[in-house]
C-alpha cells in the first residue's frame, strides 16, 4: 500500500495554505508532518480524510481495497474527540465500533490497552482531557483501519500516555499499517518527516 | 443496517438521558398548550374550535426547539467528521438521524396529545383525529427541519436562523394538518382529502430531506 500526493494545493479563506506539496508514504511507514502553527498541517490531514476539498493536485492510494475510498479506509483522530458526554466510555466506544464497522476488535481489550478499563462505565463527561484522548485512541484499536490520520495525537497525554501511544503506533506499522501524523512533539517512533510552511521570514 | 441501527440507538439514548432533547420538547409542548386556555378564557366552544390549531402550533414549535441540535452537537464534538468519512452514504445517515429525532422528540408529543386534548375541551373523537394527523404530519416537520439544521451547521449559526429557514417550509404541513383535524371534527369537507395531502407531504419530505441535508453538510465540512 502506498499513499502519495503530487502538487497538492489548498486554499482557505482566500489564502493559499498549501502550494504544490509532494509527499509519499508506504505501508509500514509513518509520515510526520511538521511546521509552525497555521502552516496547513490540519488542512492536509482533512484533505486526506476527504473532509476538505483540495484546490489542485492529486492524491493517490495504491494497493488499498479497490471498493473503498481513502477516507473509508482511514481513521481520523482530530482535535475534537468525537465523544458524547452523556454516554459512558464503553457506550461511546461500542457506538463507533458498530457505526464504523468493518474488521472490529474487542472493546474491553481496547479500553484496557489505553488504561481506561476502570472507567468503562463512567459517563464520558467525567473524564479528564487526557482520558478523553485515550478513549478516542481506543477507537483506533476497536475498529481496524489500515491508514491512521492523526492530528496532534499526543496532545493532553501524560508521559506514560505518549509512550503508550508510540507503542500502539509501532504495532500498527508492524502490521503493515500506514500513519500520517501532524505533530509538534516527536512521536517517539521512526518517521519520515515532511516540513511545510517553514521558509516564510 | 447495524450501522444505522447503532446511530439511531445512540441518538435516542442521548436524547433520553439527563439534558437530552426529548423531555424539553414535551415540556415545551405542555406549557404552550396549558397556557392557551388561560389566555383565551373559559369559552368552551371557542376552545374546541381553536383546539386542533393550538395543538398543531405547539407541536410545530416544540419540534423546532430541539431540531437545531440535530447536527450541531455532532459538528461541535467532531462526530460529524467521522460520520462523513464512514462507509455509509451520508443521505442514509441523515435519514437515520432524523428518524431517531422523531422517535425521541416527535412521538412523545403525539402520546401527550390525548391528555392535552382534555384541556382544550376536545372530545375523544376529535383528539384521536388530531393525534392521527400529528402522527402523519410531524415526520414531515422533522425531515424538512433537518434541511435547516444542516444549513445551520454550514453557516455556523444555529438557533434563530433555523426557525427562519424552516418555518416557511412547514407552512403547508400546518395548513393541511389543521384542515384535516377540523374536517374530522366539524366538517363539512371530507377528512380524506387534506389527510391524503398531509401524507403526501410527509412522503415527499422523506425523499427530499435526506438528500438536501446531506448535500448541505458536504458543503459545510471544512
Amino acid at each position: 500500500m502506498r499513499l502519495s500526493g503530487r502538487g497538492v494545493r489548498c486554499v482557505r479563506g482566500g489564502r493559499e495554505v498549501l502550494s504544490g506539496l509532494d509527499f509519499e508514504v508506504s505501508a509500514g511507514e509513518a509520515l510526520a508532518v511538521t511546521g509552525p502553527n497555521g502552516s496547513g498541517k490540519t488542512s492536509l490531514l482533512r484533505i486526506l480524510a476527504g473532509l476538505l476539498a483540495q484546490a489542485g493536485g492529486s492524491i493517490e492510494l495504491e494497493g488499498g481495497e479497490d471498493e473503498l475510498t481513502l477516507p473509508e479506509q482511514s481513521h481520523y483522530l482530530g482535535h475534537r474527540d468525537a465523544i458524547k458526554p452523556a454516554l459512558s466510555a464503553l457506550e461511546n466506544l461500542s457506538f463507533w465500533r458498530d457505526f464504523l464497522g468493518g474488521e472490529v476488535g474487542n472493546l474491553e481489550q481496547s479500553l484496557s490497552r489505553v488504561g481506561l478499563d476502570h472507567a468503562a462505565h463512567l459517563p464520558a463527561a467525567y473524564l479528564s482531557a487526557g482520558q478523553r484522548r485515550r478513549l478516542s485512541i481506543a477507537r483506533l484499536l476497536a475498529v481496524r483501519r489500515p491508514i491512521w490520520l492523526l492530528d496532534e495525537p499526543t496532545s493532553a497525554l501524560d508521559a506514560a500516555g505518549q509512550a503508550l501511544f508510540a507503542d500502539l503506533t509501532r504495532d500498527h506499522l508492524a502490521r503493515g499499517g500506514l500513519v500520517v501524523a501532524a505533530t509538534h512533539t516527536p512521536l517517539g517512533i521512526e518517521a519520515r518527516e515532511l516540513r511545510i510552511g517553514a521558509v516564510e521570514q | 443496517m447495524t450501522t444505522l441501527a447503532a446511530l439511531v440507538r445512540r441518538d435516542i439514548r442521548i436524547a433520553l438521558r439527563v439534558g437530552g432533547g426529548a423531555l424539553i420538547g414535551v415540556l415545551f409542548f405542555l406549557i404552550v398548550v396549558v397556557l392557551m386556555p388561560f389566555a383565551i378564557g373559559p369559552d368552551l366552544a371557542l376552545l374546541t374550535r381553536l383546539g386542533p390549531a393550538i395543538l398543531w402550533l405547539g407541536a410545530l414549535l416544540a419540534s423546532l426547539l430541539t431540531l437545531d441540535r440535530l447536527f450541531m452537537a455532532d459538528h461541535e464534538d467532531g462526530s460529524l467528521d467521522l460520520i462523513a468519512m464512514s462507509r455509509m452514504p451520508l443521505e442514509l445517515t441523515c435519514a437515520a438521524k432524523a428518524l431517531a429525532h422523531w422517535l425521541a422528540a416527535g412521538l412523545p408529543l403525539i402520546i401527550a396529545t390525548p391528555v392535552l386534548g382534555l384541556l382544550l375541551n376536545l372530545d375523544a373523537g376529535a383528539t384521536l383525529a388530531v393525534a392521527l394527523t400529528l402522527l402523519v404530519g410531524t415526520p414531515a416537520l422533522t425531515f424538512t427541519g433537518m434541511i435547516g439544521a444542516a444549513l445551520a451547521v454550514t453557516l455556523h449559526r444555529g438557533g434563530l436562523l433555523l426557525a427562519v429557514l424552516v418555518l416557511p417550509l412547514s407552512i403547508p404541513v400546518l395548513i393541511f394538518g389543521v384542515a384535516a383535524s377540523e374536517a374530522a371534527i366539524s366538517g363539512p369537507l371530507s377528512f380524506g382529502t387534506p389527510f391524503s395531502i398531509l401524507c403526501a407531504l410527509s412522503l415527499v419530505s422523506f425523499v427530499i430531506g435526506p438528500f438536501a441535508a446531506a448535500a448541505s453538510l458536504r458543503q459545510g465540512l471544512d
